[in-house]
């Protein structure tokens, strides 16, 4: 059964259209990936699904109920987390304090927030640094921050924007082991991703966008081959 | 534990303090409290949520005002006007926070904001005849040997008891504060309000409730202010110098921390005080040189300790970042 509908979704900025009738499922449990070029519309989903942006046209539907349109914090409480391409930490709290601010969405009393915030800071591996303040942090903790903070809100579904540019590969397969295993336990990931060591390697489908349209979607393995997806990335094959 | 022998230590040497100061010092310890006391509820809006008030006479204002004018007019002692005096401010500030928030005005935006309620209020009680108008509106002052404490008229000693309660109140609310749901929901918004909103959190809700729970504390100063000066002008408890003063404490001391606009309210209030009575000494007359002092500290506080005085006094203690 599909956790996330996207149903015929539209949306353009001031004439220029970002988005237009996408349509496209994520399955409960399941962990899929929206690449593209830049300006291909994939952080514009996010944006409307996330509550940021209205839809002008379509549907976003989480469980069976319609989400588009709600305000982020309510999309929040229905069960979607998300991370912020361009990272947004609590730049003047500790690590630990940032990620208490996600757990008090579930659970409203500070102490079992904390020991929440401290489990989920271990799975990331930021147990050693939950003291330092969050400004103090590498690009590469940021976004593991990042993504804690957004697991401590306890999710259905993560919404991933570009947590692996800026890691080196080392530091990128140590995401992509954490999000396998938070997969695992069961829950459903949509990611958007340009580092295709990670696409590989974590997603069951991907849906390939291009100027706001989908134009190939499968398994990764698949739609790597797919020629509408080699031209895109690399531009068309000519003779010379 | 070092912070709370610290506290303690603090605590009793403020409740010994009228035993051995004359009414000189007792005068200024008082005003020190209040100008704590004002810093601590001003800095639950910006220190803590992020909200800049520029307009925080408007509460002290109204809350002085509204006590005030039931005590001559009806003879409703304070503990009673006071919660008319709160209830009045809370509904000012919901009805700022409504309307800036409803509509996403902020930053300087929202300051300017808390300037103009400020200030259409002032000018708006000098047109109330019934309180006075400009010519202000009066208690009956005599020279008091016993204290009321239903009533509120007593001894200088009275008021700065008052006062230490009223502040160290304050403190412990806003120490609690901080450490519950409430505090770290403020403090998201305050970083990144985006972020916080990601997270779940009802921006909308907590910014009006951090507007709220500040206009009430500092209604409290306003019906303490009445009944200490006994006389109310709308151009001087409205006026934006007012303001001004209330967050110069908290800025000095650090914003954001419990103990910043404790520490900022008491050393700018005695320091100030000093140099008027020095340069009054000396036989000089410049008007406005508490003002200039005022800029100079705010101007080096600013260029060399931006986070205020208190942050590298607690590192140096021995305490953690949150005092």
């Amino acid at each position: 059964m599909a956790l996330l509908e996207v149903r015929s979704l539209s949306k353009s900025f001031r004439g220029l259209r970002a988005v237009a009738r996408v349509s496209f499922e994520v399955p409960e449990g399941g962990l899929v990936a929206l690449i593209g070029p830049n300006g291909a519309g994939k952080t514009t989903i996010f944006n409307i699904a996330a509550g940021v942006y209205a839809a002008d046209a379509g549907e976003i539907v989480l469980a069976g109920r319609r989400i588009d349109g709600l305000r982020p914090d309510q999309v929040c409480a229905a069960g979607v987390g998300r991370t912020f391409q361009v990272v947004k930490p609590f730049a003047g709290l500790s690590v630990l304090d940032n990620v208490i601010v996600g757990a008090l969405r579930a659970e409203h009393r500070v102490p079992a927030a904390r020991r929440k915030a401290l489990e989920i800071l271990d799975k990331l591996s930021l147990g050693a640094k939950r003291d330092l303040p969050a400004a103090s942090l590498t690009l590469p903790d940021r976004k593991r921050l990042e993504v804690a903070r957004a697991l401590a809100t306890g999710p259905r579904l993560l919404l991933l924007d570009e947590v692996m540019a800026g890691l080196r590969p080392t530091e990128c397969d140590q995401m992509v082991e954490v999000f396998r295993a938070l997969n695992r336990d069961g829950l459903t990931i949509l990611l958007i991703e340009h580092v295709m060591r990670a696409v590989m390697a974590l997603a069951q489908k991907v849906i390939v966008l291009h100027h706001g349209e989908i134009i190939a979607q499968g398994a990764p393995a698949e739609v790597v081959r797919d020629p509408a997806v080699l031209e895109c990335y690399l531009g068309e094959e000519t003779e010379v | 534990m070092r912070a709370r022998l610290l506290l303690g230590a603090l605590g009793a040497g403020l409740i010994a303090l009228p035993q051995f100061s004359g009414s000189y010092i007792l005068s200024l310890a008082t005003l020190a409290l209040y100008f704590a006391f004002t810093g601590q509820a001003w800095n639950v809006m910006m220190g803590f949520a992020g909200q800049l008030s520029l307009g925080h006479s408007l509460f002290v204002g109204l809350g002085a005002y509204a006590a005030a004018a039931l005590f001559v007019k009806f003879g409703i002692g304070p503990w009673a006007g006071l919660w008319v005096a709160m209830a009045l401010c809370v509904a000012a500030g919901t009805a700022i926070g409504l309307l800036a928030f409803r509509f996403g005005i902020s930053g300087v935006y929202f300051a300017l904001l808390t300037i103009a309620f400020a200030e259409f209020t002032r000018i708006g009680f000098d047109h109330i005849g019934w309180l006075g108008g400009p010519g202000g509106l009066f208690l009956k002052v005599g020279q008091r040997t016993s204290w009321n404490l239903a009533d509120l008229r007593g001894t200088p000693a009275m008021f700065y008891y008052v006062m230490l309660a009223l502040t160290a109140g304050a403190f412990a609310l806003c120490a609690w504060l901080l450490k519950s749901r409430a505090g770290y929901y403020w403090q998201a918004i305050r970083e990144d309000e985006d972020a916080a909103r990601a997270l779940g959190i009802n921006t909308f809700r907590w910014k009006l409730m951090a507007v709220a729970i500040s206009a009430a504390m500092t209604s409290l100063a306003g019906v303490f202010f009445a009944f200490y000066y006994n006389n109310l002008f709308p151009e001087q408890i409205f006026h934006i110098s007012q303001s001004i003063e209330i967050i110069l404490g908290p800025i000095v001391g650090g914003v954001g921390t419990l103990f910043g606009p404790i520490l900022g309210a008491v050393l700018l209030t005695t320091l100030a005080d000093s140099l008027t009575n020095l340069v009054a000494a000396m036989g000089l007359d410049i008007p406005g040189v508490k003002q200039v002092f005022y800029g100079v500290i705010l101007l080096l506080v600013i260029m060399f300790l931006p986070n205020g005085i208190w942050p590298p006094i607690a590192k140096r203690l021995g305490l953690g970042r949150k005092d």
